[in-house]
């Protein structure tokens, strides 16, 4: 009985001391900078190339994070004021969109000062160029006797029996659907603004409904490529190079590829904006975008850093002259007006 | 008692009695006031956070927040006579209001709940919108797009204008308002929450029922065996239930994948010479749930079979009874409650599932709680959000309720 | 047991009943078993046969990253959390055996049920309220929310311990002079620690293994170790969620033992 009336005065003391630590915590939030990326091996490649030398010479604290590109987190964010995001990794269409709507502080390029130095592309209102990356189909050449060379023969399950990957979204699935379906690629976006565009794309993707396993994360294809869950997958070209890396036979096919920029954007509301802008310049520096690079092969925004790559590295860019023929720029413009309806569309369809 | 024999006088009995009947409400009161922490706590942090959220499947304040003024003039409007001047100017001021103050991206989301093509005509708009009309603020909107001019364009404002609305409620039963303003059922392409509700429903109803089939056996062996060799297998029971949800989740991942460890030893044993297709399917995402659901079936039932006394069957077959019919007619009806709390308990905990199916599951598997997610996380859409959850949760009140009602006839405390 | 008289449909029966419980046994425990080994294979997949013996994933797991900042988050937010429910649920468990009044059952109902609501409308609501009150994106926040989410085991583990509690002690030690204080420091609370400590522990499970709630409230900074765990089984299921997962197992399995410690020395639970 001692004992436990000992255990019960300690368990006082336990009390007291949690209750002090509980409120100690709601005055001590830290503010360090939160940069926020699409995570995987890209992540991995900012850390070394960007975060940890950021740290290191500005002495700034950081936190990273990820996401999957899920704009309505931070619209969200920043409509109900609580913006814990300091820097966002944004695809273009997003971008446009969020600035329009108030959801991004416009940039001060004056103050950034960097503006002549990043390719014409780089500078928008308010996000500056991250890197330059591509959506591509990629297979196991180990496992694939027969090459495939287009996204007719992704659609070919005949010919290449097994499951295929596709991102879960209607952005670039109806853009593959339709080249599938014989739409070229420089007309793929003027198909795809009328309404009987939408619905041959939806009906191309029924066909192969039954055989696609949907990613969401960037690191999942070449996940599912390598243990064999999918014959065929649409991937970002840099984690599928980053696979390469590791020894992996994994083959890109750039035709019929789409390709964009990310951009850093600064969510409305962000108490860090001074580091923010920090980060940014270090980012867009020659020498942290040909270390970003040569970790993961997305193309540089600096023109200066892609002449710091080796040879073989650049033949691996999305930039690089050979992998431009036959790719699609991104239609920044349709999916601003669109996503809305056609993701709506999408999901409901995905969901049957 | 001594109250007969000794008769005290009446005065000292009343002051009795109250004294007794003060205490008495003092302390009730006192328990009350025990209890009335943690209620409270529960009720600002828990309650009003989800009714609040509950809320928002009827909240429409979108374009009345974002043109206070417009949205009066709609809701006067009688939506047949072409809207006047007034209108148009009311409009042009306070679009480039609702610029300023960020309101007009919750503004565009509703309005393309209407008509997916308004968003894109409204922001058009306001790029192009001078700030001081050429002519009329009518004719300035019509030349910028000659939608402005049409009758349906103003129509499907003044959908949006009103406060409230039954639209997502109505929406989450795959119903809508046609033109006229009766309820119909949206065209066939657009249905698909009839379709997850009877999925989610249909997942729940299949994990429960493969629980008891297992469940049901194992208790019953775990409540006949030896006290000690009962208490060494319950932890077969116990370490999983104490077992971090993710981390199963993960190991099923592994073992079910088509390199993995299932797949791999039944091609080597040589049952099959394809690996099957067990994960990112409905059979992962069963196999998943009924894995991390199981022990909240085996326990109620192993604490209300362990309070059943073997001697009715025993007796049951020495007065001649088959063992399968004493154990069926005798044994089974008294474990009948164990089997009806623990039922629901599983259905409703599967009811709300979300992160098994999520990672174990492809989307024709995922249920009511993704689509709550999805809403909120992916397309800013919260009456839609809203009006999906509260569906579910009127659905688990229910069945919380007559589980409620199953454990209040048992014995007080189950565990 | 097995009778010598039983005819032979009855022996095979009886078999194949055990047979059948033994596979649900081995079904139980296959996931717990599969996932540690692989925690100490050399190669990055997870496969088996495994490939040889190596620490490496305990190595980065421990070393300074998101892994261990994760851990180290779970550690503040499950503790508080633990504390809070067993506060509010202790004293919510005396007072429903004290007395009866009015609105009980209902209470006891609203108390019980953030175990079955589901959990993805708890963390919308939540993350809409928390928004508006400014506790999105802090410790507080996740600590309030976990402790809403593990104060029902508290409640239902002490009121438990309290059905074999004989109130007439706390008369008693009202009668000797001692007030409502001192009664339940001394002589109520050492009585139903057993419970209490079993309640908090479940409660300390719940916020150690919560994932719903925290992906919607926390922000980067308050990343928990579930929600690591989240991401990592998403993105890539690297041998290193398997050693994490070892070690929650074996946390499971000390959590387990304590509990069963106590129930065995109170007198029900």
């Amino acid at each position: 009985m001692n004992a436990v009336f000992r255990s019960n005065r300690s368990l006082k003391y336990f009390a007291t001391t949690c209750l002090v630590g509980l409120g100690l915590l709601i005055s001590t939030q830290a503010q360090a900078l939160t940069v926020i990326s699409f995570g995987g091996a890209s992540g991995d490649a900012m850390k070394k190339a960007y975060y940890d030398p950021f740290i290191a010479q500005t002495k700034t604290e950081l936190t990273p994070g990820d996401y999957n590109g899920e704009f309505a987190k931070i619209r969200s964010m920043v409509e109900t004021g609580n913006v814990s995001w300091d820097l966002v990794e944004m695809e273009s269409p997003d971008l446009t969109r969020g600035c329009f709507e108030g959801v991004f502080e416009p940039l001060d390029w004056d103050k950034l000062g960097i503006k002549d130095q990043l390719m014409e592309s780089a500078v928008n209102k308010c996000g500056a160029g991250v890197f330059v990356w591509s959506t591509v189909l990629a297979y196991d050449g180990e496992k694939l006797k027969e090459a495939p060379s287009s996204w007719k023969d992704f659609w070919d399950v005949q010919k290449f029996p097994g499951k295929r990957g596709l991102r879960k979204g209607a952005k670039y699935t109806l853009e593959f659907a339709l080249q599938a379906d014989g739409v070229p690629a420089e007309e793929v976006y003027t198909v795809l603004a009328t309404p009987e565009g939408v619905d041959r794309a939806f009906k191309k993707l029924d066909e192969l409904k039954p055989h696609i396993q949907w990613w969401e994360a960037g690191a999942q294809p070449p996940q599912w490529l390598v243990a064999g869950d999918v014959v065929m997958s649409s991937a970002y070209s840099g984690r599928i190079a980053a696979a390469q890396a590791e020894g992996r036979k994994l083959v890109i096919l750039w035709p019929g590829s789409i390709y964009d920029l990310d951009y850093w954007a600064i969510p409305k509301g962000s108490k860090n904006i001074e580091a923010a802008y920090e980060f940014i310049k270090f980012a867009s520096q020659p020498d942290t975008q040909a270390a970003y690079s040569s970790q993961i092969p997305y193309g540089p925004v600096n023109p200066t850093a892609i002449e710091k790559l080796s040879p073989e590295k650049a033949k691996e860019m999305p930039t690089y002259t050979d992998n431009l023929k036959g790719a699609l720029a991104m239609g920044t413009e349709f999916w601003v007006d669109n996503s809305e309806e056609l993701e709506q569309r999408f999901n409901a369809w995905a969901a049957k | 008692m001594a109250t007969q024999t000794m008769a005290p006088p009446p005065t000292t009995q009343t002051s009795l009695k109250t004294q007794l009947r003060r205490a008495e409400r003092r302390r009730k009161l006192n328990a009350f006031l025990l209890v009335a922490p943690l209620a409270l706590f529960l009720l600002v942090i828990f309650v009003f956070p989800i009714g609040s959220m509950l809320w928002r499947s009827v909240d429409n304040s979108e374009l009345s927040q974002a043109l206070p003024q417009t949205a009066q003039l709609l809701s006067a409007w009688d939506g047949q006579q072409p809207p006047s001047e007034a209108f148009y100017a009311s409009l042009a001021q306070e679009l480039k209001s609702a610029l300023a103050n960020g309101n007009i991206g919750s503004l565009g989301r509703r309005l393309t709940y209407e008509d997916p093509t308004l968003r894109t005509l409204v922001t058009q708009t306001i790029r192009k919108l001078p700030d001081t009309p050429e002519t009329t603020w009518q004719q300035t909107f019509s030349t910028l797009n000659p939608r402005w001019a049409e009758l349906s364009t103003w129509q499907a404002l003044k959908k949006a204008a009103p406060t409230t609305t039954d639209r997502y409620l109505l929406a989450s039963l795959d119903l809508e308002r046609n033109a006229q303003g009766e309820i119909t059922a949206v065209a066939p392409e657009k249905q698909v929450y009839i379709d997850v509700f009877l999925r989610t429903l249909a997942i729940a109803g299949a994990v429960t029922l493969i629980c008891l089939i297992m469940g049901f056996p194992l208790a019953y062996l775990l409540a006949t065996l030896p006290t000690g060799t009962s208490n060494l297998l319950m932890i077969f029971v116990l370490l999983p239930f104490w077992t971090s949800l993710l981390v199963r989740t993960a190991a099923w991942i592994v073992l079910l994948q088509s390199g993995g460890m299932v797949n791999t030893s039944l091609m080597g044993l040589g049952f099959i010479s394809q690996p099957l297709e067990l994960v990112f399917n409905r059979v992962g995402v069963l196999i998943a749930m009924v894995h991390i659901l199981l022990p909240f079936m085996v326990l109620p039932l192993y604490s209300v079979m362990k309070g059943i006394s073997p001697h009715y069957q025993r007796a049951a077959i020495s007065l001649g009874a088959h063992p399968f019919k004493a154990f069926w007619q005798v044994y089974a009806p008294q474990t009948l409650a164990g089997v009806g709390a623990g039922t629901i308990l599983v259905f409703i905990m599967a009811l709300g599932y979300y992160i098994t199916p999520a990672l174990l599951g492809g989307p024709s598997d995922q249920m009511v709680s993704y689509y709550v997610a999805y809403y909120t996380n992916t397309t800013n859409n919260w009456g839609m959000a809203a009006a999906l959850g509260s569906l579910l949760l009127i659905i688990t009140l229910v069945l919380y309720m007559l589980y409620q009602r199953l454990v209040n006839q048992q014995t007080p405390n189950r565990r | 047991m097995i009778q010598p008289y039983t005819s032979r449909l009855e022996r095979i029966w009886f078999w194949a009943f055990r047979l059948f419980c033994g596979l649900v046994l081995i079904f139980l425990m296959l996931p717990v078993l599969v996932i540690i080994p692989l925690s100490f294979n050399s190669s990055s997949f997870l496969t088996y046969p495994l490939s040889g013996f190596s620490w490496q994933w305990y190595e980065t797991i421990f070393s300074p990253g998101p892994w261990l900042e994760s851990l180290k988050n779970s550690l503040i937010v499950a503790p508080l959390a633990t504390l809070l429910a067993m506060i509010f649920g202790t004293l919510a468990a005396v007072g429903f055996n004290r007395a009866e009044f009015p609105g009980k059952n209902l209470l006891m109902a609203l108390i019980i049920s953030p175990m079955v609501a589901p959990l993805v409308i708890v963390a919308v609501g939540m993350y809409f309220f928390f928004a508006q009150v400014g506790l999105l994106n802090s410790y507080l926040g996740l600590v309030l929310a976990h402790a809403v989410l593990g104060v029902p085991f508290v409640v239902i583990t002490v009121n438990a311990t309290l059905q074999g509690f004989d109130t007439n002690q706390m008369r008693a030690g009202a009668s000797l002079g001692a007030n409502p204080v001192q009664v339940f420091f001394d002589i109520v609370l050492p009585q139903i620690l057993p419970g209490v400590i079993s309640g908090g522990l479940f409660a300390f499970a719940t916020s150690f293994d919560e994932v719903v709630v925290a992906l919607f409230i926390a922000s980067p900074t308050e990343r928990t170790l579930p929600i690591q765990m989240f991401s990592g089984i998403r993105e890539n299921i690297s041998p290193a969620i398997a050693a994490m997962a070892t070690i929650m197992i074996l946390m499971s399995v000390l959590l387990l033992l304590v509990v069963e410690l106590l129930r065995r020395r109170s007198v029900r639970i």
